[in-house]
């Protein structure tokens, strides 16, 4: 059976989106000096990390925000914060 | 925001914030509620059943006033192989006898019921700030700031989820390593009301609740849940972070094969999804839980690790709140006696420790390390799978009997007796 990609259920979500604000911003330094693995690219639910040319990127508008990267991460690898105060995922289900 | 000092300031709406909010304001302290989300349950999400009859203790016959989904009669624990899957699945009507032992309930709805609860009773609710620190005098915590604003309170009590930054900040924890979490995906599946009950052989307001082990995390440590809402199922897997780590698969696809496994799939189809979302689940137990308490703070629910998952069920929302009750009493005494101090506040650590909390906690205390077994996540489904094929596949040839279809099926999934008597053993002994 067909089921939705990842980008397709965060369609579905609803956001409180806070433009100009990233809460998330990657150190690519800190990627290259101490990670092997990339963990982040496999263990996003909401797959917000990519690699695009050689780079980690974050497209932090579709956060689930479960904090699962700055646990899997290399410490100081993220500087990973919630969304100011009244935005990001909304969760009308829970 | 004012310079006048409160009794306390709570920080996170979820069960545990929203209860322990409720309990002090009944008790008359001034007491702030501080969500990040617009309202309470906003940022909520959980993977499992409101064991709620804690929840009845503090206000009773809640179910009625409050928005319950569904009153879980039927409690199952489904194995699955690629293919087959096998259901130990407990029905009874006495589980509609109130208080009832479970009910399902939407985050989003229920913790919003929750905090308006704590409203009525005399709370501050303040949605929509995110507490950016911790507020110091020495080694006290005073108080919280928030972007320039700044809130001072007796004690600051952390109810902000599996992450708390707040704990780690205060140094009562260290950065959590990805042994002790796991990484917990679900999605809201909407279905008409009359396709769940028929679906799940369900009357009236009656529901279900699933765990499943086996395949459906791909032999990652793990499993998933399934329960009915009224108007929709909630599904998801909670996967063991480690574990995933090590074996670099990604999570959107693991649950993508969980959702087409043909006995999900089955109880899914045709539904609608509504809502995707992602949870960070504390899983190492009496492990993981941080020092709880400090001068002027301290740390409950979720923040403070209590949760237990032991295969048959998971449990979360029952802990966070026997915490929040705990931490009440505590910091209430604490306000009697003027005294928001480390030896004061250690009175909820104490309360704790009497409570069904820590006594649960202590009693699977060595379930999360038997439920790093990869023999549970693959070859006992294949096993349990076999075994139930043998017994009911007739295809006119000698039927062997059950003691050597099981030898057979142990031994054709390279299990040794010496891991069944070690299983089952240190089965016996987390379980």
């Amino acid at each position: 059976m067909n089921r939705l990609s990842v980008t397709e259920r965060l369609a579905l979500n609803k956001y409180e989106l806070d433009d100009g604000h990233p809460h998330i911003i990657v150190n690519n330094e800190v990627c290259e000096a101490e990670c092997k693995i990339r963990a982040c690219l496999f263990v996003c639910p909401a797959n917000v990390y990519s690699q695009q040319n050689g780079k980690i990127v974050a497209d932090w508008a579709g956060c689930l925000e479960c904090g699962t990267c700055t646990v899997a991460c290399p410490p100081e690898a993220l500087h990973w914060e919630y969304p100011r105060g009244g935005f990001g995922i909304l969760y009308r289900y829970g | 925001m004012s310079d006048d000092k409160l009794d306390a300031i709570v920080v996170g709406a979820g069960v545990a914030g929203c209860t322990v909010a409720l309990l002090l304001a009944q008790e008359g302290l001034e007491v702030a509620l501080i969500e990040r989300g617009p309202f309470p349950g906003s940022k909520n999400l959980s993977g499992g059943v409101l064991y709620g009859q804690v929840l009845h203790q503090i206000i009773p016959n809640f179910w009625k006033k409050a928005p319950v989904e569904r009153v879980i009669t039927n409690q199952a624990v489904t194995f699955l192989t690629e293919t087959d899957s096998v259901s130990l699945d407990f029905k009874t009507p006495s589980f509609l006898q109130k208080p009832y032992n479970a009910v399902s309930v939407l985050r989003s709805k229920f913790d919003r019921w929750l905090g308006e609860q704590a409203e009525k009773a005399g709370a501050i609710l303040i949605p929509g700030i995110k507490v950016e620190r911790l507020i110091r005098e020495e080694n006290r915590i005073i108080g919280i700031a928030a972007g320039q604003e700044e809130m001072f309170a007796d004690v600051v009590i952390a109810a902000d989820g599996a992450n708390s930054f707040l704990a780690q900040e205060a140094g009562l924890r260290q950065r959590i390593p990805e042994e002790h979490v796991a990484v917990g995906i679900k999605e809201v599946i909407a279905l008409p009301q009359e396709v769940i009950e028929n679906r799940f052989r369900l009357e009236g307001n009656e529901g279900s609740a699933f765990n499943i082990v086996g395949s459906a995390t791909q032999g990652i440590a793990g499993g998933g849940f399934l329960y009915t809402n009224q108007e929709s199922i909630s599904i998801g897997l909670v996967i063991q972070l480690a574990d995933l780590v090590q074996r670099q698969k990604k999570v959107s696809e693991i649950f993508d094969q969980f959702l087409n496994h043909p006995w999900i799939a089955s109880l899914i189809k045709g539904g609608k999804v509504v809502e995707y979302g992602a949870h960070l689940v504390p899983e190492a137990g009496l492990k993981m839980i941080p020092r709880l308490f400090m001068d002027g703070m301290v740390v409950i629910g979720d923040a403070a690790g209590l949760t237990i998952n032991n295969g048959f069920w998971v449990r979360g929302m029952d802990l966070a709140i026997g915490s929040a009750i705990a931490a009440a009493e505590a910091v209430v005494k604490a306000h009697q006696n003027r005294d928001f101090s480390a030896e004061s506040l250690a009175l909820y650590r104490q309360k704790l420790e009497e409570s069904f909390v820590m006594a649960d906690l202590r009693t699977y205390a060595h379930a999360p390390h038997f439920m790093q077994n990869a023999r549970l996540y693959k070859r006992y489904p294949q096993v349990v799978s076999e075994v139930f094929r043998q017994i009911y596949q007739q295809d006119a040839s000698p039927h062997q009997p059950l003691r050597q279809i099981v030898r057979d099926a142990v031994r054709s999934n390279n299990l040794s007796l010496l891991d069944l008597v070690k299983d089952f053993w240190n089965g016996g002994r987390a379980l």
